[in-house]
């Protein structure tokens, strides 16, 4: 039989309760369980860095984490970045960057960004390419992803 | 659903882990799950039971003693990078740190899970053999201590029974004042170490009074190099000196993997040894 648990989670300020089975990764239980495709899944062994959300504030693999181990956690993915139907600063910076092609390590890239740049408001370029370091673009837009990590912070700090 | 079906457990208190770990078979115990859970879900690794020890009490504290200080072993990487003791004490571990994975792994991954999963090219069991670190184990018999030296007993195996757990780990601080440097080289930044160097150096009027340097990466297991350190001590801190030295950590045998060959290896010890010795005494001589 199956070894499950009741948890109890937040997902972008919603809560979000359920019976899951003890081997489900967060990231599963995102995508399958709370309807939430945005985080995407690529290497599933914590390198590509596709599937990094929040929690409780702070960037991690989704893919490296149980979903059990979330509950009673406070977890934002990419769906929750935008407020009030205004972009997150890191999410207006990729559009304007050009800081995306096929769009599959999007969610990870931003949401990573985001996390850096929330404890790191001045990051150099050296800064942004070694925040990166942990997700993987196949397209392989490094350019614009760093130019668009570089203008985000610049307006999070609040210009200068 | 990628892990193969386990049981999953979650004590609150030592006690009931060591409880658990004697009472059932084929465990695995979940710290960070930096390593372990890709081992999961690639299936490499399909234990009966998995023991989390992320809920158990009194492992994730950083303390100060009378000689330095005691990490909880489930204290996060990232939780260290943060923690002014060790910023003021034990830089070089900082400076590590900045190799250990990425900050998104860091996050999560301790340093109990990087201790004990050993890997021959993780940086944190070589700072532990830079501080001569002893490391605490419960079992069913109540605690023992391990020095760091006897930890690695062979690649990815540290000196732990089926039904022991590391809690926790000491640290001596270095009272003369010296200079460190964490050196590595690797493909890509955050990628495993092909060799990694550490350096303590306590330099006085140009000349080396004490030297610890620890290798990783170049051997199954990770080590202190007693030969650099003899040939350094009591000479002046000079190129020549660190040339010296960077030959000798050169001729230990490297290992040869799908990626490397183990002559690199042993060439990336010299010159990480040089460099890291190099850096190590300009901030000897700085006075940081």
């Amino acid at each position: 039989m199956a070894d499950t648990r009741r948890i109890n989670l937040t997902v972008n300020g919603e809560s979000h309760e359920g019976e899951v089975e003890t081997r489900m990764h967060l990231a599963d239980f995102l995508r399958q369980s709370a309807g939430l495709t945005g985080t995407h899944l690529g290497c599933e062994h914590g390198v590509c860095g596709a599937c990094t959300v929040l929690v409780d504030g702070e960037a991690v693999r989704a893919c490296l984490m149980l979903a059990v181990q979330a509950n009673e956690t406070s977890v934002t993915t990419i769906e929750g970045l935008a407020e009030d139907g205004e972009l997150h600063p890191v999410q207006r910076a990729f559009q304007e960057q050009h800081g995306l092609q096929c769009g599959f390590c999007t969610p990870g890239m931003v949401m990573s960004l985001a996390a850096y740049i929330d404890e790191n408001p001045s990051p150099d370029e050296r800064d942004i390419r070694e925040a990166i370091s942990g997700n993987i673009c196949r397209c392989t837009g490094y350019q614009g992803i760093v130019a668009a990590g570089l203008q985000a912070a610049v307006e999070i700090r609040g210009g200068g | 659903m990628k892990p193969a079906p386990f049981t999953y457990h979650d004590p609150t208190t030592i006690d009931e882990l060591v409880g658990l770990m004697g009472s059932l078979e084929d465990v695995k115990l979940l710290a960070g799950g930096q390593s372990l859970m890709p081992m999961l879900n690639l299936r490499l690794a399909q234990p009966d039971h998995l023991i989390d020890l992320n809920t158990v009490a009194g492992l994730s504290a950083v303390d100060p003693t009378d000689v330095g200080l005691h990490i909880g072993a489930m204290v996060r990487q990232a939780d260290l990078m943060k923690n002014d003791a060790i910023l003021t004490n034990m830089p070089i571990m900082i400076e590590a740190l900045h190799w250990v994975g990425h900050f998104q792994t860091r996050t999560r991954g301790t340093i109990g899970g990087s201790m004990s999963h050993l890997d021959p090219a993780a940086e944190l069991p070589a700072v532990a053999l830079l501080y001569d670190a002893e490391l605490t184990v419960n079992g069913p018999e109540g605690s023992r201590a391990v020095p760091m030296r006897e930890w690695p007993i062979a690649y990815m195996m540290p000196n732990l029974a089926e039904d022991e757990v590391l809690t926790g780990i000491d640290f001596r601080y270095w009272n003369e004042p010296h200079g460190y440097a964490f050196e590595e080289f690797a493909r890509r930044y955050g990628d495993f170490a092909m060799v990694a160097v550490g350096a303590l150096l306590a330099v006085e009027d140009g000349v080396i009074r004490r030297a610890a340097v620890a290798i990783a990466g170049n051997q199954p297991t990770p080590q202190r190099l007693d030969d650099v350190e003899a040939a350094l001590v009591g000479q002046a801190a000079s190129g020549e000196t660190f040339q010296n030295a960077a030959e000798l950590a050169s001729q230990i045998e490297g290992m040869s993997d799908s990626y490397t060959d183990g002559r690199y290896r042993q060439r990336l010890a010299g010159v990480m040894t040089k460099r890291a010795l190099t850096r190590a005494a300009a901030r000897a001589e700085g006075g940081s």
